[in-house]
């Protein structure tokens, strides 16, 4: 892995790294990548993977819920009228 | 003054029930240890200032006869779990000052039975490490030698239990984060079939693998805990109803020798050893099985949990709740927030899952570990047609000592034997098997089929 990979991992990954961080990065995931490439070896049933979830459906009924509109206003970062307040996007 | 050191649940219980002791006393006594060790030992984030309150509602609850086995019990809480109303931090400057507005399942049902939560325990941040040395709040020392860690990452819940501040503790496991905890400090701890405890109000790391599960002294105490927080819970649509029946002829034990041929010390393989040699007294039939695939558990864990990790700690971007650090820009902010927010490990995860989801590794890395995965629940069938449990160390050392894992492979390596009954889903359970030279616990693991939990707790009787 270049220190290339690593910075277009932290741009996707929404990480500001600084250029220590990057080395001890770069090593770390050469050296955790090195080992689960194991992986690589083990010959598996190529077939389609099923993955075992299913949706689960209930009635689309109103229900008394534990929770209040206050306690969770309450955790915005910054909020303005019962809105949660970001700096603009466009 | 109670020794909670070496009451139990059981019995703790009982004498409640009979009058012969308050819960206030027990509670007084689990509180005036915490005063005394825990700034030595760091294993409470909180110790919550209604725990006496709560004791008095017990005594009352205990005097009209109401409440379940766990009324007045003093239980500690793992930092992740939410509790309406107080901080829940997972162990990470990011949620710092995050209040839960809800209480998690497994905190409702302890609620009702009228256990008495004491305080939450400090753990790796996010639930992510192997000896609570990764918490945004300063490592645990392991009450049994404090120059060890309690392993991780529920090191709090396994050392609060082990140094008599509460009589049992709710942790988390994803690969290993109950059972080797409590191996490092003497305890039991048990994993649940995945689905087998709610996950709602639990704060999410790798969602496919996550589950809530008890610590307490000994495998009876370890079941009421689990008897009282298990179940279906609408909340979690993943969450199941267990099997209830427990068959007492379930003797037979299968040993993955190839497991222990190497990286395993040698204290701990005797220590193995002489607890095959009990079971074997005790009408256990002891049988080697092979399980090739699961030997690649390890690697397909550190590859499908940093891609969960990854995923589900996007939501913390500074923008609903917890940490924001302000940017010239949302995006600068989201950048900000994260790098200002998550500790080096965490980090590190995050890194990690996004690699390997990333386009033109996806199919080498992630599809493929699905596979194995696949392959390690199918083997694990199969050797459950033959065997009742599958028995090896909790661990392959005891309790290490801080800063001893020099990279980070070295130290993912302590979770190698807990980490397939993650991947499988299965119920999974460490419990002490004695101690060793230099003075430190020893944990026998036993897993076996899913939905059969139960099955866990009666072997405890037979190791001694």
């Amino acid at each position: 892995m270049e220190i290339k990979d690593i910075e277009n991992l932290s741009e996707l990954a929404k990480l500001d790294l600084n250029d220590i961080e990057k080395e001890s990065l770069q090593k770390d995931l050469d050296g955790i990548l090195d080992y689960v490439k194991q992986i690589e070896e083990v010959k598996v049933d190529e077939e389609e993977i099923q993955y075992p979830l299913k949706n689960i459906w209930r009635e689309d009924e109103e229900k008394k819920k534990d929770f209040s509109r206050e306690q969770i206003l309450s955790q915005f970062p910054d909020s303005q009228d019962g809105f949660i307040k970001v700096k603009k996007i466009l | 003054m109670i020794d909670t050191k070496t009451l139990t649940i059981k019995e703790a219980s009982e004498k409640m029930r009979k009058g012969e002791m308050s819960s206030f006393d027990l509670v007084s006594s689990c509180l005036d240890l915490i005063k005394e060790k825990n700034s030595k030992l760091n294993i409470f984030l909180e110790i919550f200032e209604d725990a006496l309150e709560q004791a008095k509602r017990a005594d009352e609850m205990l005097k009209e006869g109401k409440g379940g086995t766990l009324c007045g019990i003093p239980i500690a809480v793992k930092d992740n779990i939410l509790i309406e109303g107080r901080i829940n931090s997972s162990g990470s400057k990011m949620l710092e000052n995050y209040r839960a507005s809800y209480d998690a399942f497994v905190i409702k049902r302890l609620k009702e039975s009228g256990a008495v939560l004491v305080g939450r325990t400090n753990m790796d941040e996010f639930a992510m490490g192997s000896s609570t040395e990764n918490s945004a709040y300063g490592a645990v020392k392991n009450p049994l030698d404090t120059s060890r860690v309690p392993g991780g990452s529920s090191g709090g819940s396994a050392g609060a239990v082990s140094g008599g501040m509460a009589l049992g503790a709710l942790g988390s496991d994803t690969g290993g984060s109950i059972r080797q905890p409590a191996s490092f400090c003497g305890v039991v701890g048990m994993k649940p079939t995945y689905g087998g405890i709610s996950r709602s109000g639990l704060t999410a790391m790798s969602s496919s693998l996550d589950v809530i599960g008890p610590f307490a002294k000994t495998a009876e105490d370890a079941e009421i805990i689990f008897d009282c927080i298990k179940g279906r819970d609408e909340m979690d649509s993943t969450s199941i109803d267990l099997n209830d029946l427990e068959n007492e002829n379930r003797k037979v034990i299968g040993v993955p020798r190839d497991f222990l041929k190497e990286g395993v010390d040698k204290e701990v393989l005797q220590n193995f050893e002489e607890s095959i040699e009990k079971l074997k007294k005790k009408g256990y039939k002891i049988v080697d099985i092979s399980l090739p695939y699961s030997k690649y558990s390890l690697a397909v864990y550190y590859i499908i949990m940093p891609a969960e990790v990854s995923t589900n700690l996007s939501r913390l971007d500074g923008i609903r709740y917890g940490l924001r650090t302000e940017g010239e820009n949302v995006f600068d902010t989201y950048k900000k927030t994260r790098s200002c927010g998550f500790g080096v490990e965490t980090r590190r995860r995050i890194m990690l899952g996004t690699y390997v989801l990333s386009h033109g590794y996806y199919d080498a890395y992630y599809n493929k570990a699905w596979k194995v995965r696949r392959a390690i629940m199918k083997e694990y069938d199969d050797v459950f047609k033959n065997v009742d449990f599958v028995m090896t160390p909790t661990t392959p050392t005891p309790a290490f000592r801080f800063g001893a894992k020099s990279s980070p492979v070295e130290m993912y390596l302590s979770d190698i034997f807990t980490v397939s009954a993650n991947l499988a889903g299965l119920p999974s359970i460490s419990i002490p098997s004695g101690i060793g030279s230099e003075g430190l616990p020893f944990g026998t693991l036993f897993t076996t089929r899913q939905k059969s939990d139960k099955m866990l707790f009666s072997i405890e009787k037979d190791l001694k």
